[in-house]
Protein backbone atom coordinates (compact mmCIF):
# COMPACT_ATOMS: atom_id res chain seq x y z
CA UNK A 1 0.00 0.00 0.00
CA UNK A 2 1.25 3.40 -0.87
CA UNK A 3 0.09 6.37 1.07
CA UNK A 4 0.62 10.06 0.76
CA UNK A 5 -0.59 12.73 -1.60
CA UNK A 6 -0.32 12.28 -5.31
CA UNK A 7 1.73 14.75 -7.19
CA UNK A 8 0.06 16.02 -10.28
CA UNK A 9 2.24 15.60 -13.31
CA UNK A 10 2.46 19.23 -14.16
CA UNK A 11 5.75 19.20 -15.98
CA UNK A 12 6.23 19.26 -19.66
CA UNK A 13 9.39 17.38 -20.28
CA UNK A 14 11.30 18.35 -23.30
CA UNK A 15 14.89 17.54 -23.77
CA UNK A 16 16.84 20.67 -23.17
CA UNK A 17 20.48 21.37 -23.78
CA UNK A 18 21.17 21.33 -20.12
CA UNK A 19 23.98 23.55 -19.05
CA UNK A 20 22.90 23.68 -15.51
CA UNK A 21 23.35 27.17 -14.09
CA UNK A 22 23.57 26.16 -10.47
CA UNK A 23 26.97 24.56 -10.74
CA UNK A 24 29.16 24.91 -7.69
CA UNK A 25 27.36 27.02 -5.20
CA UNK A 26 25.42 29.56 -7.22
CA UNK A 27 21.85 29.42 -5.93
CA UNK A 28 19.71 27.69 -8.49
CA UNK A 29 16.91 29.27 -10.42
CA UNK A 30 13.52 27.55 -10.38
CA UNK A 31 13.79 24.40 -12.43
CA UNK A 32 11.62 21.48 -13.46
CA UNK A 33 11.76 18.43 -11.29
CA UNK A 34 12.15 15.20 -13.20
CA UNK A 35 12.20 13.04 -10.10
CA UNK A 36 10.15 13.58 -6.98
CA UNK A 37 10.54 11.31 -3.98
CA UNK A 38 8.35 11.89 -0.93
CA UNK A 39 8.57 10.05 2.38
CA UNK A 40 9.94 6.88 0.85
CA UNK A 41 10.00 3.94 3.23
CA UNK A 42 11.23 0.42 2.53
CA UNK A 43 11.61 -2.35 5.05
CA UNK A 44 13.27 -5.72 4.50
CA UNK A 45 12.66 -8.77 6.65
CA UNK A 46 15.03 -7.86 9.42
CA UNK A 47 15.75 -4.17 9.02
CA UNK A 48 14.54 -0.84 7.71
CA UNK A 49 16.63 0.03 4.65
CA UNK A 50 14.98 3.33 3.81
CA UNK A 51 13.24 5.08 6.69
CA UNK A 52 12.10 8.42 5.36
CA UNK A 53 13.66 9.76 2.19
CA UNK A 54 12.45 12.79 0.23
CA UNK A 55 14.22 14.73 -2.50
CA UNK A 56 13.73 16.22 -5.92
CA UNK A 57 15.96 15.98 -8.96
CA UNK A 58 15.90 18.82 -11.46
CA UNK A 59 16.10 18.47 -15.21
CA UNK A 60 19.62 18.47 -16.53
CA UNK A 61 21.52 18.23 -13.28
CA UNK A 62 23.83 15.62 -11.85
CA UNK A 63 22.18 14.72 -8.58
CA UNK A 64 24.31 12.82 -6.08
CA UNK A 65 23.12 10.41 -3.45
CA UNK A 66 25.99 10.22 -1.01
CA UNK A 67 26.29 8.12 2.10
CA UNK A 68 28.23 5.31 3.71
CA UNK A 69 27.69 1.67 2.74
CA UNK A 70 24.37 0.39 4.01
CA UNK A 71 22.81 3.84 4.29
CA UNK A 72 19.94 2.92 1.96
CA UNK A 73 21.23 4.56 -1.23
CA UNK A 74 20.84 1.56 -3.49
CA UNK A 75 17.40 0.66 -2.15
CA UNK A 76 16.32 4.25 -2.78
CA UNK A 77 17.38 4.23 -6.42
CA UNK A 78 16.00 0.72 -6.90
CA UNK A 79 12.61 2.06 -5.84
CA UNK A 80 13.03 5.05 -8.16
CA UNK A 81 13.96 2.64 -10.98
CA UNK A 82 10.89 0.47 -10.40
CA UNK A 83 12.94 -2.54 -9.36
CA UNK A 84 11.53 -2.57 -5.85
CA UNK A 85 8.13 -1.66 -4.52
CA UNK A 86 8.33 0.78 -1.61
CA UNK A 87 6.26 0.16 1.52
CA UNK A 88 5.25 3.80 1.77
CA UNK A 89 5.84 7.07 0.01
CA UNK A 90 5.22 8.77 -3.30
CA UNK A 91 7.48 8.47 -6.32
CA UNK A 92 7.28 10.27 -9.64
CA UNK A 93 9.87 9.90 -12.38
CA UNK A 94 9.20 12.12 -15.38
CA UNK A 95 5.61 12.18 -14.17
CA UNK A 96 5.47 8.36 -14.15
CA UNK A 97 4.65 6.25 -11.11
CA UNK A 98 7.43 3.58 -11.15
CA UNK A 99 5.23 1.07 -9.33
CA UNK A 100 2.11 1.42 -11.45
CA UNK A 101 3.76 1.90 -14.82
CA UNK A 102 7.06 0.04 -15.01
CA UNK A 103 6.95 -0.23 -18.78
CA UNK A 104 6.57 3.51 -19.35
CA UNK A 105 9.35 4.14 -16.83
CA UNK A 106 11.76 1.85 -18.63
CA UNK A 107 11.43 3.88 -21.79
CA UNK A 108 12.61 7.10 -20.14
CA UNK A 109 15.00 5.79 -17.51
CA UNK A 110 18.36 4.11 -18.09
CA UNK A 111 19.89 2.25 -15.19
CA UNK A 112 23.42 1.13 -14.46
CA UNK A 113 23.28 -1.19 -11.51
CA UNK A 114 25.65 -2.51 -8.96
CA UNK A 115 25.86 -6.31 -9.14
CA UNK A 116 24.48 -6.49 -12.65
CA UNK A 117 26.45 -8.29 -15.31
CA UNK A 118 26.55 -9.73 -18.79
CA UNK A 119 27.41 -13.24 -19.94
CA UNK A 120 31.20 -13.73 -19.89
CA UNK A 121 31.46 -14.60 -23.56
CA UNK A 122 29.24 -11.93 -25.08
CA UNK A 123 31.16 -9.44 -27.23
CA UNK A 124 30.90 -5.71 -26.58
CA UNK A 125 29.09 -4.96 -29.84
CA UNK A 126 26.74 -7.90 -29.38
CA UNK A 127 25.69 -6.66 -25.96
CA UNK A 128 24.96 -3.18 -27.31
CA UNK A 129 23.19 -4.53 -30.37
CA UNK A 130 21.10 -6.83 -28.16
CA UNK A 131 20.15 -4.12 -25.69
CA UNK A 132 19.33 -1.73 -28.52
CA UNK A 133 16.82 -4.32 -29.76
CA UNK A 134 14.89 -4.00 -26.48
CA UNK A 135 13.87 -0.43 -27.32
CA UNK A 136 11.50 0.90 -29.94
CA UNK A 137 13.78 3.81 -30.84
CA UNK A 138 17.29 3.00 -29.68
CA UNK A 139 20.36 5.17 -29.98
CA UNK A 140 22.92 4.29 -32.67
CA UNK A 141 25.11 1.94 -30.64
CA UNK A 142 28.15 2.47 -32.85
CA UNK A 143 28.10 6.14 -31.97
CA UNK A 144 27.58 5.25 -28.32
CA UNK A 145 30.58 2.94 -28.46
CA UNK A 146 32.64 5.83 -29.74
CA UNK A 147 31.32 8.11 -27.02
CA UNK A 148 32.34 5.79 -24.19
CA UNK A 149 35.68 5.12 -25.84
CA UNK A 150 35.22 1.40 -26.48
CA UNK A 151 35.34 1.32 -30.27
CA UNK A 152 38.66 -0.52 -30.17
CA UNK A 153 37.09 -3.13 -27.87
CA UNK A 154 33.98 -3.83 -29.91
CA UNK A 155 34.93 -7.46 -30.57
CA UNK A 156 36.24 -8.16 -27.07
CA UNK A 157 34.28 -10.46 -24.81
CA UNK A 158 32.75 -9.00 -21.66
CA UNK A 159 34.81 -11.35 -19.47
CA UNK A 160 38.04 -9.97 -20.93
CA UNK A 161 37.27 -6.29 -20.22
CA UNK A 162 38.96 -4.36 -17.41
CA UNK A 163 36.88 -2.92 -14.59
CA UNK A 164 36.85 0.54 -16.14
CA UNK A 165 35.89 -0.81 -19.56
CA UNK A 166 33.04 -2.82 -18.03
CA UNK A 167 31.73 0.28 -16.31
CA UNK A 168 31.89 2.27 -19.53
CA UNK A 169 30.04 -0.49 -21.37
CA UNK A 170 27.51 -0.47 -18.57
CA UNK A 171 27.01 3.28 -19.02
CA UNK A 172 26.59 2.75 -22.74
CA UNK A 173 23.94 0.08 -22.09
CA UNK A 174 22.12 2.45 -19.75
CA UNK A 175 22.07 5.04 -22.55
CA UNK A 176 21.19 2.83 -25.50
CA UNK A 177 17.46 3.42 -25.00
CA UNK A 178 17.95 7.20 -25.31
CA UNK A 179 16.78 7.81 -21.74
CA UNK A 180 15.91 11.20 -20.32
CA UNK A 181 17.27 10.17 -16.96
CA UNK A 182 20.17 7.85 -16.13
CA UNK A 183 20.72 6.25 -12.74
CA UNK A 184 24.35 5.32 -12.13
CA UNK A 185 24.96 3.24 -9.01
CA UNK A 186 28.50 3.07 -7.55
CA UNK A 187 29.96 3.67 -10.95
CA UNK A 188 33.61 3.98 -9.96
CA UNK A 189 33.86 1.57 -7.05
CA UNK A 190 36.86 -0.67 -7.55
CA UNK A 191 38.39 1.40 -10.35
CA UNK A 192 41.92 2.72 -10.33
CA UNK A 193 42.33 6.52 -10.13
CA UNK A 194 42.89 7.00 -13.87
CA UNK A 195 39.87 4.90 -14.83
CA UNK A 196 37.85 6.78 -12.24
CA UNK A 197 38.76 10.16 -13.74
CA UNK A 198 37.96 8.89 -17.25
CA UNK A 199 34.57 7.70 -16.02
CA UNK A 200 33.87 11.06 -14.42
CA UNK A 201 34.58 12.82 -17.69
CA UNK A 202 32.22 10.43 -19.41
CA UNK A 203 29.47 11.23 -16.91
CA UNK A 204 29.94 14.94 -17.50
CA UNK A 205 29.72 14.44 -21.26
CA UNK A 206 26.51 12.46 -20.82
CA UNK A 207 25.02 15.25 -18.75
CA UNK A 208 26.08 17.79 -21.36
CA UNK A 209 24.11 15.81 -23.94
CA UNK A 210 20.95 16.59 -21.99
CA UNK A 211 20.50 13.55 -19.77
CA UNK A 212 19.63 14.11 -16.12
CA UNK A 213 21.85 11.94 -13.94
CA UNK A 214 21.31 10.40 -10.53
CA UNK A 215 24.68 9.31 -9.21
CA UNK A 216 24.91 7.01 -6.23
CA UNK A 217 28.25 7.04 -4.52
CA UNK A 218 30.08 6.70 -1.26
CA UNK A 219 33.06 8.71 -2.51
CA UNK A 220 33.09 12.24 -1.21
CA UNK A 221 35.51 13.31 -3.92
CA UNK A 222 33.26 11.99 -6.67
CA UNK A 223 30.21 13.84 -5.36
CA UNK A 224 32.19 17.04 -4.89
CA UNK A 225 33.66 16.89 -8.36
CA UNK A 226 30.57 15.86 -10.35
CA UNK A 227 27.36 16.77 -8.60
CA UNK A 228 25.31 19.92 -8.87
CA UNK A 229 23.39 18.91 -5.80
CA UNK A 230 23.84 16.13 -3.30
CA UNK A 231 21.53 14.33 -0.90
CA UNK A 232 23.43 13.13 2.15
CA UNK A 233 21.85 9.88 3.29
CA UNK A 234 22.50 8.19 6.58
CA UNK A 235 20.65 5.25 8.17
CA UNK A 236 17.80 5.48 5.68
CA UNK A 237 17.20 9.19 6.18
CA UNK A 238 18.16 12.34 4.29
CA UNK A 239 20.46 14.44 6.44
CA UNK A 240 20.59 17.34 3.96
CA UNK A 241 20.15 18.23 0.29
CA UNK A 242 22.23 21.03 -1.16
CA UNK A 243 25.03 21.84 -3.57
CA UNK A 244 28.41 20.47 -2.40
CA UNK A 245 29.62 23.96 -1.50
CA UNK A 246 26.31 24.74 0.17
CA UNK A 247 26.70 21.68 2.36
CA UNK A 248 30.23 22.64 3.27
CA UNK A 249 29.08 26.18 4.09
CA UNK A 250 26.49 24.74 6.49
CA UNK A 251 29.15 23.37 8.77
CA UNK A 252 30.50 26.87 9.30
CA UNK A 253 32.58 27.10 6.18
CA UNK A 254 35.72 27.55 8.20
CA UNK A 255 38.89 27.67 6.14
CA UNK A 256 42.59 27.69 6.83
CA UNK A 257 45.27 29.47 4.80
CA UNK A 258 48.88 28.40 5.37
CA UNK A 259 51.96 30.12 3.96
CA UNK A 260 55.55 31.13 4.64
CA UNK A 261 55.86 34.91 4.41
CA UNK A 262 58.80 36.22 2.35
CA UNK A 263 59.39 38.88 5.05
CA UNK A 264 58.25 39.18 8.68
CA UNK A 265 54.57 40.09 8.95
CA UNK A 266 52.75 41.55 11.94
CA UNK A 267 49.66 39.70 13.20
CA UNK A 268 47.71 42.94 13.13
CA UNK A 269 47.98 43.09 9.32
CA UNK A 270 45.90 39.94 9.19
CA UNK A 271 43.72 40.14 12.29
CA UNK A 272 42.38 43.51 11.12
CA UNK A 273 40.73 41.74 8.17
CA UNK A 274 37.03 40.97 8.76
CA UNK A 275 37.47 37.47 7.27
CA UNK A 276 40.15 36.44 9.75
CA UNK A 277 39.33 34.82 13.05
CA UNK A 278 42.68 33.61 14.27
CA UNK A 279 46.37 33.70 13.38
CA UNK A 280 48.75 31.01 14.62
CA UNK A 281 52.47 30.67 13.92
CA UNK A 282 54.24 27.33 13.82
CA UNK A 283 57.92 27.58 12.96
CA UNK A 284 58.22 29.79 9.89
CA UNK A 285 54.68 29.04 8.89
CA UNK A 286 51.64 31.24 9.43
CA UNK A 287 48.22 29.59 9.71
CA UNK A 288 45.24 31.90 9.29
CA UNK A 289 41.77 30.64 10.17
CA UNK A 290 38.64 32.40 8.98
CA UNK A 291 35.57 32.43 6.79
CA UNK A 292 34.28 33.91 3.52
CA UNK A 293 36.78 34.96 0.87
CA UNK A 294 39.65 34.29 3.19
CA UNK A 295 42.45 33.45 0.76
CA UNK A 296 42.06 36.47 -1.57
CA UNK A 297 41.72 38.83 1.42
CA UNK A 298 44.91 37.52 3.02
CA UNK A 299 46.99 37.54 -0.17
CA UNK A 300 45.80 41.06 -0.99
CA UNK A 301 46.70 42.35 2.47
CA UNK A 302 50.14 40.74 2.17
CA UNK A 303 50.67 42.20 -1.30
CA UNK A 304 49.98 45.68 0.07
CA UNK A 305 52.87 45.10 2.47
CA UNK A 306 55.07 43.82 -0.37
CA UNK A 307 55.10 40.34 1.15
CA UNK A 308 54.88 37.20 -0.92
CA UNK A 309 53.10 34.16 0.66
CA UNK A 310 55.31 31.21 -0.24
CA UNK A 311 54.02 27.60 -0.17
CA UNK A 312 50.50 28.94 -0.02
CA UNK A 313 47.92 26.29 0.87
CA UNK A 314 44.21 26.67 1.30
CA UNK A 315 42.39 24.12 3.42
CA UNK A 316 38.66 24.05 3.23
CA UNK A 317 36.09 21.91 4.93
CA UNK A 318 35.07 19.01 2.68
CA UNK A 319 31.89 17.06 2.21
CA UNK A 320 33.39 14.57 4.65
CA UNK A 321 33.42 17.28 7.32
CA UNK A 322 29.90 18.31 6.35
CA UNK A 323 28.71 14.71 6.60
CA UNK A 324 30.36 14.31 9.99
CA UNK A 325 28.85 17.53 11.28
CA UNK A 326 25.36 16.73 9.96
CA UNK A 327 25.13 13.08 10.95
CA UNK A 328 27.74 12.64 13.66
CA UNK A 329 29.21 9.87 11.56
CA UNK A 330 32.14 9.50 9.23
CA UNK A 331 31.49 8.90 5.55
CA UNK A 332 34.10 6.23 5.03
CA UNK B 1 13.24 -12.35 -29.69
CA UNK B 2 15.39 -12.85 -32.79
CA UNK B 3 18.32 -10.90 -31.31
CA UNK B 4 18.26 -12.80 -28.04
CA UNK B 5 18.04 -16.08 -29.91
CA UNK B 6 20.92 -15.06 -32.16
CA UNK B 7 23.14 -13.99 -29.25
CA UNK B 8 22.27 -17.07 -27.19
CA UNK B 9 23.10 -19.28 -30.17
CA UNK B 10 26.48 -17.60 -30.51
CA UNK B 11 27.12 -17.98 -26.78
CA UNK B 12 26.22 -21.66 -27.01
CA UNK B 13 28.61 -22.02 -29.94
CA UNK B 14 31.38 -20.52 -27.82
CA UNK B 15 30.65 -23.15 -25.18
CA UNK B 16 30.27 -25.99 -27.66
CA UNK B 17 32.11 -28.47 -25.47
CA UNK B 18 29.40 -28.34 -22.81
CA UNK B 19 26.76 -28.81 -25.50
CA UNK B 20 28.65 -31.76 -26.98
CA UNK B 21 28.92 -33.45 -23.60
CA UNK B 22 25.16 -33.22 -23.08
CA UNK B 23 24.80 -34.96 -26.41
CA UNK B 24 27.37 -37.65 -25.63
CA UNK B 25 25.53 -39.12 -22.64
CA UNK B 26 22.40 -40.51 -24.36
CA UNK B 27 24.31 -41.62 -27.44
CA UNK B 28 26.92 -43.40 -25.32
CA UNK B 29 24.23 -45.04 -23.22
CA UNK B 30 22.35 -46.13 -26.34
CA UNK B 31 25.41 -47.79 -27.79
CA UNK B 32 26.41 -49.50 -24.53
CA UNK B 33 22.91 -50.75 -23.63
CA UNK B 34 22.43 -51.80 -27.23
CA UNK B 35 25.16 -54.41 -26.78
CA UNK B 36 23.09 -56.38 -24.21
CA UNK B 37 22.19 -59.60 -26.06
CA UNK B 38 18.65 -59.88 -24.57
CA UNK B 39 17.74 -56.49 -25.97
CA UNK B 40 18.69 -57.65 -29.45
CA UNK B 41 16.27 -60.62 -29.42
CA UNK B 42 12.73 -60.33 -30.72
CA UNK B 43 10.43 -59.67 -27.75
CA UNK B 44 6.85 -60.97 -27.76
CA UNK B 45 5.87 -58.13 -25.38
CA UNK B 46 6.86 -55.69 -28.11
CA UNK B 47 4.98 -57.51 -30.83
CA UNK B 48 8.03 -59.47 -31.89
CA UNK B 49 10.24 -56.40 -32.26
CA UNK B 50 13.66 -56.18 -30.72
CA UNK B 51 14.02 -53.75 -27.79
CA UNK B 52 16.74 -51.90 -29.68
CA UNK B 53 14.48 -51.39 -32.70
CA UNK B 54 12.34 -48.60 -31.29
CA UNK B 55 12.01 -48.82 -27.49
CA UNK B 56 15.63 -48.08 -26.65
CA UNK B 57 16.17 -45.14 -29.02
CA UNK B 58 12.88 -43.57 -27.87
CA UNK B 59 13.98 -43.86 -24.26
CA UNK B 60 17.38 -42.36 -24.98
CA UNK B 61 15.74 -39.48 -26.80
CA UNK B 62 13.59 -38.91 -23.72
CA UNK B 63 16.64 -39.12 -21.47
CA UNK B 64 18.55 -36.59 -23.59
CA UNK B 65 15.57 -34.27 -23.65
CA UNK B 66 14.92 -34.43 -19.92
CA UNK B 67 18.62 -33.87 -19.16
CA UNK B 68 18.54 -30.71 -21.26
CA UNK B 69 15.17 -29.53 -19.98
CA UNK B 70 15.64 -30.29 -16.28
CA UNK B 71 19.32 -29.74 -15.59
CA UNK B 72 21.03 -27.78 -18.39
CA UNK B 73 18.29 -25.21 -18.98
CA UNK B 74 17.42 -24.46 -15.31
CA UNK B 75 21.14 -24.38 -14.53
CA UNK B 76 21.93 -21.77 -17.15
CA UNK B 77 18.90 -19.64 -16.27
CA UNK B 78 19.75 -19.76 -12.57
CA UNK B 79 23.34 -18.81 -13.38
CA UNK B 80 22.09 -15.82 -15.37
CA UNK B 81 19.98 -14.81 -12.42
CA UNK B 82 22.83 -15.29 -9.97
CA UNK B 83 25.37 -13.32 -12.00
CA UNK B 84 23.01 -10.39 -12.45
CA UNK B 85 22.53 -10.93 -16.19
CA UNK B 86 18.76 -10.98 -15.66
CA UNK B 87 18.94 -8.02 -13.28
CA UNK B 88 20.67 -6.05 -16.00
CA UNK B 89 17.94 -6.95 -18.50
CA UNK B 90 15.21 -6.13 -16.00
CA UNK B 91 16.02 -2.42 -16.36
CA UNK B 92 14.98 -2.46 -20.02
CA UNK B 93 11.49 -2.60 -21.52
CA UNK B 94 12.11 -6.18 -22.67
CA UNK B 95 9.31 -8.59 -21.71
CA UNK B 96 10.58 -11.74 -19.94
CA UNK B 97 8.55 -13.81 -22.39
CA UNK B 98 11.06 -12.89 -25.09
CA UNK B 99 13.93 -14.30 -23.09
CA UNK B 100 12.03 -17.44 -22.09
CA UNK B 101 10.84 -17.96 -25.66
CA UNK B 102 14.38 -17.66 -27.01
CA UNK B 103 15.72 -20.11 -24.42
CA UNK B 104 12.95 -22.58 -25.18
CA UNK B 105 13.44 -22.36 -28.93
CA UNK B 106 17.22 -22.68 -28.76
CA UNK B 107 17.02 -25.73 -26.50
CA UNK B 108 14.30 -27.21 -28.67
CA UNK B 109 16.63 -27.10 -31.64
CA UNK B 110 19.43 -28.61 -29.55
CA UNK B 111 17.12 -31.41 -28.37
CA UNK B 112 16.07 -32.09 -31.95
CA UNK B 113 19.70 -32.37 -33.00
CA UNK B 114 20.40 -34.83 -30.20
CA UNK B 115 17.32 -36.86 -31.16
CA UNK B 116 18.53 -37.06 -34.74
CA UNK B 117 22.00 -38.13 -33.56
CA UNK B 118 20.47 -40.86 -31.38
CA UNK B 119 18.33 -42.16 -34.24
CA UNK B 120 21.18 -42.13 -36.75
CA UNK B 121 23.65 -43.73 -34.32
CA UNK B 122 21.08 -46.40 -33.44
CA UNK B 123 20.43 -47.11 -37.08
CA UNK B 124 24.10 -47.35 -38.02
CA UNK B 125 25.40 -49.31 -35.03
CA UNK B 126 22.43 -51.33 -33.74
CA UNK B 127 20.29 -51.58 -36.82
CA UNK B 128 17.45 -49.81 -35.02
CA UNK B 129 14.45 -48.69 -37.00
CA UNK B 130 13.90 -45.15 -38.13
CA UNK B 131 10.45 -43.72 -37.26
CA UNK B 132 8.26 -44.90 -40.14
CA UNK B 133 5.84 -42.00 -39.79
CA UNK B 134 8.59 -39.38 -39.88
CA UNK B 135 6.34 -36.36 -40.13
CA UNK B 136 4.23 -37.58 -37.22
CA UNK B 137 7.37 -38.21 -35.23
CA UNK B 138 8.58 -34.67 -35.80
CA UNK B 139 5.24 -33.29 -34.63
CA UNK B 140 5.24 -35.47 -31.51
CA UNK B 141 8.83 -34.67 -30.71
CA UNK B 142 8.52 -30.90 -31.04
CA UNK B 143 5.31 -30.79 -29.02
CA UNK B 144 6.55 -33.06 -26.24
CA UNK B 145 10.00 -31.46 -26.11
CA UNK B 146 8.54 -27.94 -25.93
CA UNK B 147 6.29 -29.02 -23.05
CA UNK B 148 9.25 -30.53 -21.15
CA UNK B 149 11.43 -27.47 -21.76
CA UNK B 150 8.63 -25.21 -20.51
CA UNK B 151 8.51 -27.35 -17.36
CA UNK B 152 12.28 -26.87 -17.11
CA UNK B 153 11.72 -23.11 -17.16
CA UNK B 154 9.29 -23.51 -14.27
CA UNK B 155 12.03 -25.35 -12.35
CA UNK B 156 14.40 -22.50 -13.24
CA UNK B 157 11.92 -20.06 -11.73
CA UNK B 158 11.55 -21.88 -8.41
CA UNK B 159 15.20 -22.90 -7.94
CA UNK B 160 16.87 -20.62 -5.41
CA UNK B 161 20.33 -20.69 -7.02
CA UNK B 162 22.48 -22.16 -9.77
CA UNK B 163 23.77 -24.99 -7.59
CA UNK B 164 20.35 -26.25 -6.56
CA UNK B 165 18.69 -25.82 -9.97
CA UNK B 166 20.16 -28.94 -11.65
CA UNK B 167 19.62 -30.85 -8.39
CA UNK B 168 15.93 -30.00 -8.25
CA UNK B 169 15.75 -30.84 -11.95
CA UNK B 170 17.28 -34.30 -11.39
CA UNK B 171 14.90 -35.01 -8.53
CA UNK B 172 11.97 -34.13 -10.82
CA UNK B 173 13.48 -36.11 -13.68
CA UNK B 174 13.56 -39.61 -12.17
CA UNK B 175 9.85 -39.99 -11.33
CA UNK B 176 9.09 -38.76 -14.83
CA UNK B 177 11.45 -41.27 -16.42
CA UNK B 178 9.77 -43.92 -14.28
CA UNK B 179 6.20 -43.12 -15.31
CA UNK B 180 7.39 -42.76 -18.90
CA UNK B 181 8.27 -46.45 -18.81
CA UNK B 182 12.04 -46.11 -18.71
CA UNK B 183 12.35 -49.13 -16.38
CA UNK B 184 8.92 -50.79 -16.57
CA UNK B 185 7.25 -50.76 -19.99
CA UNK B 186 3.74 -49.31 -19.96
CA UNK B 187 2.33 -52.69 -21.01
CA UNK B 188 3.24 -54.35 -17.71
CA UNK B 189 2.53 -51.38 -15.40
CA UNK B 190 -0.14 -51.80 -12.69
CA UNK B 191 -3.39 -49.98 -13.57
CA UNK B 192 -2.94 -46.98 -11.27
CA UNK B 193 0.58 -46.36 -12.49
CA UNK B 194 -0.56 -46.73 -16.08
CA UNK B 195 -3.26 -44.09 -15.54
CA UNK B 196 -0.73 -41.73 -14.02
CA UNK B 197 1.56 -42.45 -16.93
CA UNK B 198 -1.17 -41.65 -19.44
CA UNK B 199 -1.64 -38.15 -18.03
CA UNK B 200 2.02 -37.41 -17.24
CA UNK B 201 2.90 -35.76 -20.58
CA UNK B 202 6.05 -37.92 -20.72
CA UNK B 203 3.93 -41.08 -20.93
CA UNK B 204 1.93 -39.95 -23.97
CA UNK B 205 5.18 -38.51 -25.37
CA UNK B 206 6.98 -41.89 -25.30
CA UNK B 207 3.91 -43.80 -26.50
CA UNK B 208 3.26 -41.40 -29.34
CA UNK B 209 6.90 -41.65 -30.37
CA UNK B 210 6.60 -45.44 -30.44
CA UNK B 211 3.43 -45.18 -32.54
CA UNK B 212 5.18 -43.08 -35.14
CA UNK B 213 8.14 -45.44 -35.02
CA UNK B 214 5.80 -48.24 -35.98
CA UNK B 215 4.44 -46.15 -38.84
CA UNK B 216 1.18 -44.99 -37.22
CA UNK B 217 -0.05 -41.45 -36.78
CA UNK B 218 0.05 -40.29 -33.16
CA UNK B 219 -3.21 -40.70 -31.24
CA UNK B 220 -5.18 -37.55 -30.56
CA UNK B 221 -5.40 -38.06 -26.77
CA UNK B 222 -1.60 -38.24 -26.64
CA UNK B 223 -1.24 -35.02 -28.58
CA UNK B 224 -3.93 -33.38 -26.46
CA UNK B 225 -2.19 -34.21 -23.16
CA UNK B 226 1.10 -32.84 -24.49
CA UNK B 227 -0.56 -29.68 -25.76
CA UNK B 228 -2.27 -29.08 -22.42
CA UNK B 229 1.11 -29.63 -20.73
CA UNK B 230 2.80 -27.14 -23.04
CA UNK B 231 0.20 -24.43 -22.48
CA UNK B 232 0.12 -25.00 -18.72
CA UNK B 233 3.89 -25.05 -18.21
CA UNK B 234 4.50 -22.08 -20.49
CA UNK B 235 1.93 -20.05 -18.58
CA UNK B 236 3.47 -21.06 -15.26
CA UNK B 237 7.00 -20.31 -16.49
CA UNK B 238 6.08 -16.77 -17.55
CA UNK B 239 4.04 -16.11 -14.43
CA UNK B 240 6.61 -17.46 -11.98
CA UNK B 241 9.62 -15.93 -13.70
CA UNK B 242 11.89 -13.92 -11.41
CA UNK B 243 14.53 -11.42 -12.48
CA UNK B 244 16.48 -11.90 -9.24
Amino acid sequence: MRAGPHIASKYTLTRQPARFPARKGVPSVVSMNVIEVKNLHKRYKDHVAVDDVSFEVRAGEIFGILGPNGAGKTTTVECVSGLRVPDRGTLRVAGIDPVADRDALRRVLGVQLQSAALPEKIKVWEALDLYASFYAEPADWRELLERVGLTAKRDTMFGKLSGGQRQRLSVALALVGKPRIAVLDELTTGLDPQARRDTWELVERVRDSGVTIVLVTHFMEEAERLCDRVALIDSGRVAAVDSPSGLVARVGGEQKVRFRPSAPVADSVLTSLPEVKEVVRTGGQVVVTGTGNLAPAVTLALAEQGIVPNDLRIEQATLDDAFLALTGRKLA
Amino acid sequence: MNKILLVETKLLGRDWLAAALTLALPVGLLLVLGQIPDLQKPDPNLGGQRFVDAQLPAQMILLALLTTAFTVLPGSMATYREQGVLRRMSTTPMHPGRLLGAQLLLNLVMALISAVVVIVAGRLVLGSHIPQQLFGFLLVFLLGAAAMLALGLVIAAVAPNSKSAPGIGSVAMFPLLFVAGMWIPREIMPDTLRTISDYSVVGPFVNAMRDTWAGDWPQLPHLAVMLVGLVLFTGLAVRMFKWE
